[in-house]
């Protein structure tokens, strides 16, 4: 079974995030770590290969400056290979333009699933997978917290707001799962060396047939018009607890009439 | 100056229209002369109520036995404007739900049109409609407006508008007929599961207490279970506590759960990580309890106790009890 993972390499989320001032796009121009949220979906892949018996993970990712720090962190989790798409054009891309660049990658290894997070850490648009879906003509099933392939296929526990369904859906297929479907391995220090020697094939648009029009700047189609600071919230009291906070937690609730 | 016309995505609980969509519905009145529903359901079923809150017209199309609300809503759509017969609205309001964001994401693809993620407000300016999106935990607003000449897309966060009826006629039931999807609609729900939830609903709830990593382990999170009890409170959870197992996603407050506005939110053992704090600085009120006094969540709490809520809790759930 060909499983592919779509990745997607971040700043580190413990610094302070920015904005452009020219763009208002986040500033990337860091080292990009792989996101938090995708080690699930590599993670699952591997599982499910080894339950398949045969088989291969292949990572696809789309990041500035021909970063591959993060994709050699999944790599080293276990996946076999990767593709990297990365090139000047691809600046600015909204969710639609990352998900033809990452459909028209994804498209050349004819997977028989696609699997990919709920939603990345920093962007959280939570549609590109749904849009890489779309793009493939393919079946899809967002927001998974288990999945099991029988056969030709995926069977999905789809979180609802009330519990969940059971989704069945015939592969090829496209799968986001959420954190906590399962519990990603640490890459062990043998699977950090072999890592540095898996192969990663660095492409740019025009190795996938993407007209630049189409995609960054140039085909975005939504602008930012004003970034303003929030109204913040003030902060109240703060008081150390000497063991009789809850006195003081009891008479706020009085004040606010909720008891 | 307003929009002519705008659709909302219906959803719905059962018989009822789900609140997110109600939401919308007094939003899209507010900003377009027309405002119509589209929904994967049974049209006749929700026409009084969505017509109660505003709504002309419901597009629907019928029970999809089983298949995904994002492939066949969004192709049943994009058929429909493209055979021309019904004028495309403006701009397309979708909560942000799971099947809110699987519709979103197809029709963007199929309309080529952008969708405008995490929107908390909408504004009309001129001939544009902006949404309004925060971000860096809710710092920083930023305005975004759809530049192609295809209909908007904005995708609504939850409890951004209060609905609120305006005694409008029944709405008219339109069908919304979805064509053949071939592979891409082959996905089917075989089975419903509903998690059992005791006492008010999260999102619901004028009081929620909220537990996180700071509980240690998942026994103390009948502490919080507790405590919701003696005051009538739904209890809470953060990711970290979801992710880890001990609680299920629908205890999930935050960015990638639920948005919570009530009147009191108590946060014990929570750090007050962005992806928490997006989901309840709504609050009208908020104590936090935390050990670490540099926790994020004292700089938006009301009351703040620096405190071990092993030590804290106990007490509190005994002076509340009885």
């Amino acid at each position: 079974m060909k499983v592919v993972v779509c990745v997607k390499q971040i700043p580190d989320p413990a610094d302070p995030g920015a904005l452009d001032p020219e763009t208002n796009t986040l500033v990337r121009d860091q080292k990009l770590i792989l996101d938090e949220s995708d080690s699930y979906g590599v993670e699952m892949a591997l599982q499910l290969v080894d339950t398949a018996g045969d088989g291969s993970v292949h990572l696809v990712s789309m990041a500035p400056d021909n970063q591959v720090t993060g994709l050699r962190t999944a790599l080293a989790m276990g996946a076999d290979s990767a593709t990297l798409v990365s090139d000047e054009a691809l600046k600015g891309s909204d969710a639609l333009g990352t998900a033809k660049v990452l459909a028209a990658a994804i498209a050349r290894s004819e997977p028989d699933l696609v699997l990919a997070a709920t939603e990345s850490s920093d962007g959280y648009t939570g549609t590109v997978p749904e849009m890489v879906a779309e793009l493939l003509g393919l079946p899809s099933v967002t927001f998974a917290k288990a999945v099991a392939v029988d056969g030709g296929t995926a069977k999905v526990q789809r979180q609802t707001e009330a519990g969940y369904d059971d989704v069945e859906c015939p592969l090829p297929a496209v799968v986001s799962v959420t954190a906590g479907v399962v519990e990603p391995r640490y890459p062990s220090f043998k699977g950090i060396m072999s890592a540095k020697s898996k192969p990663v094939d660095e492409l740019g648009i025009s190795d996938l047939g993407i007209d630049a029009g189409s995609v960054g700047w140039a085909g975005g189609s939504q602008e930012i018009v004003s970034v303003a600071d929030a109204p913040t919230r003030e902060a109240g009291e703060v008081i150390e607890d000497e063991g009789d906070a809850h006195e003081r937690i009891v008479a706020f609730l009085d004040e606010l009439k909720v008891l | 100056m307003g929009l002519e016309k705008i659709w909302v995505f219906g959803e719905a609980n059962g018989d009822a229209v789900a609140t997110i969509t109600l939401e919308m519905l007094a939003k899209a009145r507010e900003i377009a002369d027309t405002v119509e529903v589209f929904m994967a359901a049974d049209g006749d079923d929700h026409a009084e109520e969505l017509g109660d809150h505003g709504a002309e017209t419901v597009y629907s199309t019928g029970d999809l036995d089983g298949a995904m609300q994002g492939v066949s809503v969004a192709s049943a759509v994009a058929e429909a404007i493209d055979s021309g017969d019904v004028d495309a609205p403006e701009a397309f309001l979708l909560g942000t739900t799971q099947d809110g964001r699987d519709v979103a994401a197809r029709l963007s693809v199929k309309l080529n049109s952008p969708v405008i993620t995490n929107i908390v407000d909408l504004v009309v300016d001129g001939d544009d409609l902006l949404g309004s999106e925060p971000i860096f935990g809710g710092a920083t607003d930023v305005m975004t407006k759809n530049t192609s000449d295809n209909p908007g897309i904005f995708l609504v966060r939850p409890k951004s508008f209060a609905a609120e009826p305006v005694g409008g006629a029944e709405a008219d039931v339109e069908d919304l007929a979805v064509g053949d999807l071939g592979a891409a609609g082959a996905a089917r729900v075989v089975a419903t599961f509903a998690e059992e939830s005791v006492g008010p609903k999260l999102d619901e709830a004028n009081i929620v207490v909220s537990g996180g990593r700071g509980l240690g382990d998942s026994e103390a999170y009948s502490m919080i279970e507790d405590l919701a009890k003696a005051v009538g409170a739904a209890p809470g959870a953060s990711r970290a506590i979801v992710d880890a197992g001990w609680v299920p996603y629908s205890y999930q407050v935050g960015q990638t759960g639920k948005v919570v506005k009530p009147t009191v939110y108590i946060a014990c053992g929570i750090s007050g990580a962005t992806q928490h704090l997006v989901g309840m600085k709504g609050s009208k009120n908020i104590i936090a309890i935390n050990k670490d006094s540099e926790a994020p969540i004292f700089a938006v709490a009301d009351l703040g106790i620096v405190g071990d809520v092993h030590k804290v809790l106990p007490k509190l759930i005994e002076a509340l009890s009885g």
